[in-house]
């Protein structure tokens, strides 16, 4: 069984429809990019997968024994974020919130978890560094990691390099890469086409008829012609 | 002189619970402090605490002998209506805050003004406003409702430290796995709420903000971690109320505003302290 599957689908928000009748399944191992236009209902589609918005129309199913909670969220950056006084283990142990309920402390499993994640995430030696002192990339690591504490088994990643210089955003690229090698599904927004398609084995093409297709058969297609000329 | 003085005012049972009230509102106020400076919702404390002057206000002129059975859950009322509206688009979180707190401040002195049948008009509503003497003239019963609720907000925060932080830092990732955000939001407002009806008698209600923002600024001066940040907070907040109240005993001067001045001295060494550190 797949492990999201996805039925006629309508989002979007007061009176305006973004996309419409969008179905298609989510596999185990897959790595899907999500293009589009600015606007076209990219973050929109993220969060109502993630639960955080209800979808107007249509069915999410999630399968294979993947919980409903059991995702880990890589969000955009916020400002609040930028100078905010916590640790690399405050944050990356802050993952583990889902699994803990409503018990007040993290266990040793939880914390067990969240270092198993910052050395798979190369940021050990960060552990007791405070997260407004790191560079951008770092702190994309630290979140990383901290969304591997929420799930492992499925990322969403909302533009996972925005902000980041071309060096910091290839070593990310490869680390994101590297997971789905590790069977890591993925779902990735991103602006940046090339590495959308360079990446990922899907791409979903955010407009009002999306579209989704595997990477070869979308290059060539009409639309993914139109869109991939420009670079 | 002065030793001699302060050891007078000791003897006083009503001084020591001034004190004990004093130490016990100045750490809880710290606690949501930093959540409130990071969460960029400084202003709620400042609007909510207009708010309990006006319900302050409409407590005296009705003669209730005890106060907080109104301002209490007014203020936590007009807390879960800033934070609610706040987050519709309709209107914005911070006009919001500036509508529901002017229109409190300026329906509690109208209240005043024109009901009081004190003879002492300007000094009823200075007092509110800044706080002044009431602090020592505290009941037995009004001290026991304060440790009370102080060690109601230091168990709930407790309880929900790692909740409370990882609301802070990213909301939409808590709601991601399924922490119930808006909840945690709710239970910050509300016990903001009791915070201010607290803090009132010890500062008034115009400088309550001080004591809730200066000591989470000042530490997080200093401290990169943040549960550094929030024990430090504790520390200072603490700290400078006692030295406040008992520099206000020995030299006579205001009790709210010496706190807050006290607060604001440490803020400024630690700021100092935080660019030296940096340096070296």
């Amino acid at each position: 069984m797949s492990l999201i599957h996805i039925t006629n689908l309508t989002i979007g928000y007061e009176n305006r429809i973004l996309t419409e009748n969008l179905s298609f399944d989510v596999n185990a191992g897959d790595f899907i990019s999500i293009i589009g236009e600015n606007g076209a209902g990219k973050s929109t589609f993220v969060k109502t997968l993630l639960g955080l918005y209800s979808p107007r129309k249509g069915k999410i199913t999630f399968g294979d024994g993947l919980k409903k909670k059991q995702v880990g969220y890589l969000p955009q950056q916020t400002v609040v974020q930028r100078d905010f006084p916590a640790t690399v283990w405050e944050i990356v142990l802050s993952g583990c919130q889902g699994q803990k309920g409503l018990r007040p402390f993290y266990n040793s499993v939880e914390k067990g978890i969240a270092q198993f994640n910052m050395k798979r995430m190369n940021i050990t030696e960060f552990t007791k560094r405070s997260y407004r002192n790191l560079s951008g990339g770092q702190q994309q690591r630290v979140l990383l990691a901290r969304a591997l504490c929420a799930s492992d088994r499925l990322l969403i990643l909302d533009e996972p390099v925005s902000g980041l210089d071309p060096k910091a955003s290839e070593d990310m690229y490869n680390t994101i890469r590297s997971l789905n090698k590790e069977g890591v599904t993925i779902i990735m927004i991103s602006h940046d086409i090339s590495a959308a398609l360079k990446y990922a084995t899907h791409i979903l093409h955010m407009r009002k008829d999306a579209l989704f297709l595997p990477v070869k058969e979308y290059l060539q297609s009409e639309i993914g012609r139109l869109y991939t000329e420009s670079i | 002189m002065a030793f001699d003085k302060l050891f007078m005012y000791l003897e006083y049972p009503f001084v020591r619970y001034a004190i004990i009230v004093g130490m016990l509102i100045a750490l809880c106020s710290s606690l949501l402090g930093v959540t409130l400076v990071l969460k960029r919702f400084s202003f709620i404390g400042d609007g909510l605490s207009h708010v309990a002057f006006g319900a302050m206000a409409v407590a005296s002129v009705m003669k209730l002998t005890n106060h907080m059975v109104l301002v209490l859950p007014v203020t936590i009322a007009c807390a879960i209506i800033i934070l609610r509206m706040g987050q519709s688009t309709k209107i914005r979180g911070d006009a919001m805050i500036a509508m529901v707190s002017v229109g409190a401040l300026a329906i509690g002195y109208l209240i005043m003004n024109v009901f009081s049948t004190s003879s002492n008009l300007s000094g009823d509503v200075c007092t509110t406003l800044f706080g002044s003497t009431s602090i020592l003239t505290l009941t037995m019963n009004e001290v026991l409702l304060s440790a009370g609720l102080s060690v109601g907000v230091v168990a709930v925060f407790i309880i929900f430290y790692n909740k409370i932080f990882a609301v802070t830092f990213d909301e939409s990732f808590s709601r991601a796995v399924g922490t119930n955000a808006s909840g945690y939001n709710l239970l910050i407002a509300v016990v903001i709420a009791v915070i201010i009806v607290l803090a009132m008698n010890l500062v008034g209600s115009l400088l309550i903000s001080a004591l809730v923002v200066f000591p989470a600024l000042s530490a997080m001066r200093l401290f990169n971690s943040f549960k550094g940040v929030t024990i430090f907070a504790a520390i200072i907040s603490v700290v400078c109320a006692l030295v406040g109240i008992l520099f206000s005993i020995v030299a006579g001067t205001p009790v709210g505003s010496t706190i807050v001045i006290t607060d604001i001295a440490a803020f400024v060494i630690c700021f100092i302290i935080g660019i030296v550190g940096r340096r070296g």
